[in-house]
């Protein structure tokens, strides 16, 4: 097991450094001259040669990078070149505005979704599986950005009995009911796919596992159908669920710029797409760059999870 | 070799194909998909958004682009305006139905796109094998390590914004999809007795690979793209409704949204209607999506 760990961390590593060095080429071969854009449209070409050379822009891409790199281990992400503020504070202030949301979808999405799911496969073609069925593929159709702003048209529009944009009210206290408040129609929105593909994959493995040899032995030994499905049926998907909370857990975190966008939420990704239009690019880079390390970090768990969950997974 | 590609899959999930019931003559996979009441009701619509797509400059359409401040946020059922107008006075109706023509086009466009990389590397890892394969995955695994959207940001960043250059961005997050799919049925494929016998028989790397693993992998691939255009679709929109793909005033129906928005407070169907029409194509791609995957591939169920 301690082997296995330390394999996957060292691989994870690599995935991270091979992240970091694309985020950098990407933006590097931009078109787009940064000096050109700090010095303004009237600097002569001697300040402009000088400012590259200060920069660093005038070195081959690999020691430049290698440059970013050891700045970037320090925890130096550089400088916004909107803001004129330092990068890291600005990314992990937004990055904790994502991880609310996300976490207020991932608490929405995985056990509405699982439960959808066992209860449509529990009861297998009845009026139940059917509207859980049709409503996960609905789910699945609809664009989120649209689905936000149908909610903030019903629930704040119209009805007015929630916030629609913001995470806190610019004249509430502040406080964590006032967080909450704002946080239910975008949570709603996020969690709206994930829950629907959580459901669908709940009841496809279930229907599986309700198939095998065990389970009739189950049944046949009088065991009640909440013991067969809850006990014997659920500890057999769980390993299946595993990886699909994982990739859902990465997709909700990305899914959160469209989201983020449609409710003003002060996250990564409403930063990340700002940043783009104004060509802010040390922003871009640290925000892609923690976002990416998280997923990975999510990636590495959900592998870990699977040892954890199903004791015929050994790793050498 | 006509039902092999279910069998590629089949094999590609180490599974032995469920046995004929004697007597009883097996329905053919179209017969499986005509019998789904579901994916015919979604290839019915998808037929019909293509169809207004392809006839749309013969319809008696007003320019979608023409503004009539006069009639500016007129509402859906108005005289002439049969879904009623944006902030600038412009047919959205008309605009819903040029807006097809952008949506099936990028969906058709990057899915192509992406299933041609793809596949032709997904070939070469898994055919070839050894350094080549080992360098083609490490950088698919990088490419997997970002979250989709958050690498489709960083090309269009790089690129700029644009519908051409957010097309391109979701083509190449999806490449490692169908990369890495195509790599694991041609793993299988390639010690199997026929492609051997090729080999043995003389026969050009080219040709085994052209004539004999291309065939048995295609089925699977095109049941893939088939749940996967929908998905393009949606993102591609996505992107442009939050302005990093098409620009204003293209009749597109993720910039109508982002136009529409401005307006939830006093015209709402501006920002509901295109992604409505959204919605419904991508729910009937999706319906005749998984209506043939169930009918070709029903191991992938």
């Amino acid at each position: 097991m301690w082997r296995y760990l330390v394999r996957r961390l060292i691989a994870a590593i690599v995935v991270l450094v091979g992240v970091s060095f694309v985020v950098f080429l990407v933006l590097h071969l931009t078109p787009g001259d940064p000096a050109q854009v700090l010095l303004g449209p009237r600097a002569t070409p001697d300040e402009l040669v000088r400012l590259r050379q200060e920069l660093g822009l005038d070195r081959p891409v690999l020691i430049q990078y290698a440059r970013w790199a050891s700045h970037v281990l320090r925890g130096d992400f550089g400088r916004s070149i909107m803001q004129h503020r330092a990068v890291l504070p600005e990314i992990i202030r937004r990055f904790s505005a994502t991880l609310i949301l996300t976490a207020g979808g991932v608490m929405l999405a995985f056990p509405l979704g699982t439960l959808g799911g066992i209860v449509a496969a529990a009861r297998q073609g009845t009026l139940v599986d059917r509207l859980t069925t049709t409503a996960a593929m609905l789910g699945v159709s609809m664009p989120a950005f649209w689905v936000g702003l149908l909610l903030i048209i019903t629930f704040s529009v119209h009805l007015g009995w929630l916030p629609g944009t913001g995470m806190y009210s610019p004249t509430g206290s502040g406080g964590l009911t006032d967080l909450l408040v704002h946080l239910i129609l975008p949570a709603t929105t996020l969690a709206l796919v994930p829950l629907s593909i959580i459901s669908r994959l709940t009841r496809s493995s279930m229907l599986d596992v309700i198939g095998e040899d065990y389970i009739r032995t189950a049944r046949a030994k009088g065991l009640s159908d909440r013991a067969v499905i809850g006990k014997h049926a659920f500890r057999n998907i769980l390993v299946a669920m595993a990886t699909v909370f994982g990739l859902q857990a990465g997709f909700l975190l990305a899914g959160a710029v469209y989201v983020e966008t449609v409710f003003s939420w002060p996250g990564i990704g409403f930063m990340m797409v700002n940043a783009i239009l104004t060509r802010d690019f040390p922003l871009v880079q640290g925000g892609v760059l923690l976002v990416a390390a998280t997923y990975v970090l999510i990636n590495l768990g959900t592998d870990l999870l699977y040892a954890y969950v199903d004791p015929r997974i050994r790793y050498g | 070799m006509a039902s092999s590609g279910g069998q590629a899959v089949a094999q590609a999930i180490g599974e032995a194909l469920p046995r004929r019931e004697i007597g009883v003559r097996p329905a053919t996979s179209w017969q499986r998909f005509l019998a789904n009441r579901w994916a015919i009701a979604g290839a019915v619509v998808v037929l019909v958004v293509v169809l207004a797509a392809t006839l749309a400059p013969f319809l008696p359409l007003r320019d979608p682009n023409v503004t009539q401040p006069a009639r500016r946020l007129s509402p859906p059922f108005s005289p002439g305006y049969v879904l009623g107008a944006d902030h600038l006075g412009r047919d959205l109706f008309s605009r819903v139905i040029w807006g097809s023509r952008v949506s099936l086009l990028v969906g058709v466009l990057s899915t192509s796109l992406a299933m041609s990389v793809g596949t032709t590397v997904g070939l070469t890892a898994g055919y070839y094998g050894g350094r080549a394969d080992l360098l083609i995955m490490r950088g698919i695994d990088i490419l997997m390590a970002f979250p989709y959207i958050l690498l489709a940001i960083a090309l269009v960043a790089a690129l700029g914004p644009g519908l051409l250059n957010a097309m391109i961005a979701v083509a190449v997050v999806n490449i490692s999809f169908y990369a890495r799919g195509v790599r694991s049925a041609v793993l299988l494929l390639r010690e199997q007795e026929f492609i051997v016998a090729a080999r043995a028989a003389g026969a050009t790397e080219g040709r085994i690979l052209g004539r004999h693993v291309l065939p048995n992998i295609l089925a699977p691939v095109l049941v893939f793209v088939s749940m996967n255009i929908g998905w393009m679709i949606t993102e591609t929109a996505g992107l442009s409704f939050i302005g990093l793909g098409a620009q204003p005033p293209s009749a597109d129906w993720g910039t109508m949204l982002a136009d529409g928005r401005q307006f939830i407070t006093v015209a709402s169907h501006v920002a509901a209607i295109p992604g409505l029409a959204l919605f419904i194509l991508v729910l009937g791609l999706n319906l005749a999506g998984d209506g043939l995957r169930d009918a070709f591939d029903p191991r992938l169920r």
